[in-house]
């Protein structure tokens, strides 16, 4: 494996100056209890999930910073959380300097909202089956009154489907006669229809072919080279973060483990969720085969297990584990993970043998 | 392994699935042949759509109408299985094939106990009594890697995480000794590090009971760790298929070298992947000639005429006119 990686250019800043979104302490809690009469009958108390559980990271501007996990540890919540989809139970939203949770008038909420925009994972279930596609496009630029005169939306619409790489003539389709990845290239033309600068993607090629993926993350490079634009990409394909992001956030039940520049992740993972993760991926190139060390399921999030909730998976795990929940601390520069046995030196470091 | 005497496992000849619609006859599976030989793990490969699940769904006799096999044969140890009556595909199904299906919340019964399903099956096929049963289905259990077996048996399905589940459909699939086992998207609906377990446990058990395994997936890294060949599929038809190693790093069909540039690769620094433009045609639109052929970047004439058949390319076999010797021939003069 080693032969097989190359060192990547180092062309990216680690430690934004004036991040674009700044995200602080951010916890979401579902509601989960059982109806209100079988709660009295049943003397049982409230239950909640929670998610989101003091979640902090910032992105700078024109980078890509990606959220890996597996399924239940809270990744989309935070997207969902950041484009105002669902509302924090705690935390700060920093967009450019202003607090999300501040806003008060509604003016001004729609004018930060005009600057991000979301893609959806399902390109089948985001787009309504029943308008034409210039309808849908044009939809934000309506919402946001950007341009009134009609022949003047065509027009933008006409160049954004061209710059998706679709024809305008395609317009006039329904969703129903394209295909998946033609779908997912709709979405985001309609994500760009209102000029924003910022973009949270949740998935955006997992329901696609690898061909297709392909197609799709090319285009979602070129865009950003085009327009400049700061990503959030939520994956759980790590082949695919590592293809895209330039600082990674490894999440696991709802907190963030291991935050790290995307090279740096995957040559020197520190935290042993991570490790575990990068031991998950098959090995393509075929170099070898991959140690034994996956265990374990993702536990119940309503009920986490105390202290660390990776201590039951953990080969480290030891009794302070158990009781106390670690904090993120910086392990090597621009590298921070939320791990007791980094801090007390029972990790043995370098890069994981695969 | 493909040495004429003895017959391989399974062999499939030609075969053609086609769908009867209004609009004129859909041919979902167009001449297909492949053999599995005892033990092997064939990788089938493909987009969605490209007919992978439905060979497999063929061979173990659970097409749905009105789709149906239209020409060719499957052989097990080279007995015809294609045109059994159900009564007698049912002795074979579950018995010497087996299948691994990729939902494991829908593939197993919500309102039956694990060992009763386990039971079932154990009763049906091999000749032993309920507490004979009961034994070898805790033996499974334990087996594929069930924590307190004895106990879990009693449970229902809801009981158990996704990667437990898919665990006991293995242990399903196994129960009779199959010398075959289907697995149809084992690990798709999976968190990752549970697919790295269940893909290891398969490899392992079928090590050891010397089962044959048709792993269909469309996920390429799966394939690269587990199968000893592959055969990649386009648009209902086999674009190359030979030993695992070879497909993965040196493919030979220019569809199967687009696939393999355009999965994302760790620690490789690549800027822009390979991209197939298009997308595969739909099965009313197949373009004559090799189906490839509009999305291909090495197409001449022939390709969008004749169309090609496997032939032999490297270590692999893959259908393009480019391995064909009077191609060759052509270009050098």
């Amino acid at each position: 494996m080693t032969a097989f990686i190359r060192t990547p250019p180092a062309t990216l800043p680690v430690t934004p100056a004036a991040p674009l979104l700044r995200v602080e302490n951010l916890k979401c809690a579902f509601d989960v209890s059982r109806p209100f009469l079988n709660r009295v009958l049943e003397r049982q108390p409230r239950r909640f999930l929670k998610a989101v559980d003091g979640v902090s990271f910032e992105i700078a501007r024109g980078e890509t910073f990606a959220l890996v996990g597996e399924s239940g540890c809270g990744k989309s919540t935070v997207a969902r959380l950041i484009v105002g989809l669902y509302e924090s139970t705690d935390g700060r939203i920093v967009f450019d300097g202003q607090d999300v949770g501040q806003i008060r008038s509604g003016a001004q909420m729609q004018a930060l909202r005009r600057r991000f925009q979301m893609i959806f994972q399902d390109p089948y279930a985001s787009l309504n089956p029943r308008w034409r596609v210039d309808r849908i496009i044009a939809e934000p630029i309506r919402v946001f009154r950007l341009i009134d005169d009609s022949t003047a939306i065509q027009a933008r619409v006409a160049a954004l489907l061209t710059l998706v790489g679709l024809s305008p003539a395609d317009g006039h389709k329904f969703p129903h006669e394209f295909s998946g990845g033609q779908r997912q290239r709709i979405c985001i033309a309609r994500a760009l229809a209102n000029n924003p600068e910022f973009l949270v993607c949740d998935e955006p090629t997992s329901a696609l072919d690898v061909s297709v993926q392909a197609q799709i993350l090319n285009l979602m490079k070129d865009l950003q080279d085009e327009l400049g634009l700061t990503y959030l990409f939520i994956s759980h394909d790590l082949a695919v973060v590592r293809h895209m992001a330039n600082r990674i956030g490894v999440m696991y039940l709802g907190r963030i483990v291991e935050i790290a520049a995307s090279r740096s992740l995957f040559e020197d993972p520190r935290h042993p969720y991570t490790r575990m993760l990068l031991a998950t991926i098959p090995d393509i190139s075929m170099t070898g085969t991959r140690e034994e060390t996956v265990r374990g399921e993702v536990p119940n999030p309503i009920t986490p297990p105390p202290g660390c909730t990776f201590h039951p998976r953990c080969p480290l795990a030891n009794e302070r584990c158990k009781r106390e929940a670690p904090a993120l601390a910086e392990v090597s520069p621009g590298q921070f993970a939320a791990c007791h046995a980094i801090g007390e030196g029972r990790a043995h470091g370098g890069a994981i043998q695969r | 392994m493909s040495d004429p005497t003895p017959p391989p496992l399974l062999s499939v000849r030609n075969l053609r699935i086609e769908f009867p619609t209004r609009r004129g006859t859909l041919v979902a599976i167009d001449d297909v042949s492949f053999d599995i030989a005892r033990g092997e793990v064939l990788g089938v490969v493909g987009e969605s759509g490209a007919g992978k699940s439905l060979t497999g769904a063929a061979i173990i006799g659970l097409l749905e109408p009105p789709g149906r096999i239209a020409a060719g044969e499957i052989l097990l140890h080279g007995d015809p299985i294609h045109r059994l009556r159900p009564d007698q595909m049912r002795h074979i199904r579950g018995r010497r094939i087996a299948m691994i299906f990729q939902d494991p919340l829908t593939s197993l019964n919500p309102l039956l106990t694990i060992g009763q399903q386990l039971g079932e099956t154990i009763l049906t096929h091999l000749d032993v009594d309920e507490d004979g049963a009961r034994k070898r289905a805790i033996a499974l259990l334990d087996e594929v890697g069930i924590p307190a077996p004895a106990e879990r048996i009693d449970h229902y399905p809801h009981q158990f995480s996704g990667g437990m589940r898919q665990r006991v459909v293995i242990a399903l699939a196994l129960c009779a000794q199959p010398e075959l086992i289907i697995a149809d998207e084992p690990t798709t609906a999976l968190d990752v590090s549970v697919q790295a377990q269940i893909i290891t446990l398969l490899k392992r058990l079928c090590r050891e009971h010397d089962t044959a395994v048709m792993l269909v997936t469309h996920d390429m890294g799966v394939i690269a760790e587990t199968a000893d060949r592959v055969a990649v599929m386009y648009a209902g038809r086999l674009a190359e298929i030979g030993p695992v190693r070879a497909v993965v790093q040196t493919p030979h069909h220019p569809y199967t070298r687009g696939l393999m540039g355009s999965i994302p690769v760790l620690g490789a620094d690549i800027r822009r992947l390979v991209q197939i433009d298009g997308a595969m045609p739909r099965l009313n639109a197949i373009p004559p000639g090799c189906a490839f052929n509009p999305r291909c970047g090495a197409v001449f004439e022939r390709c969008r005429s004749d169309r090609p058949d496997l032939l032999p390319a490297g270590a692999t076999r893959a259908a393009c006119w480019l391995f064909d010797a009077g191609h060759a021939s052509e270009q050098t003069r």
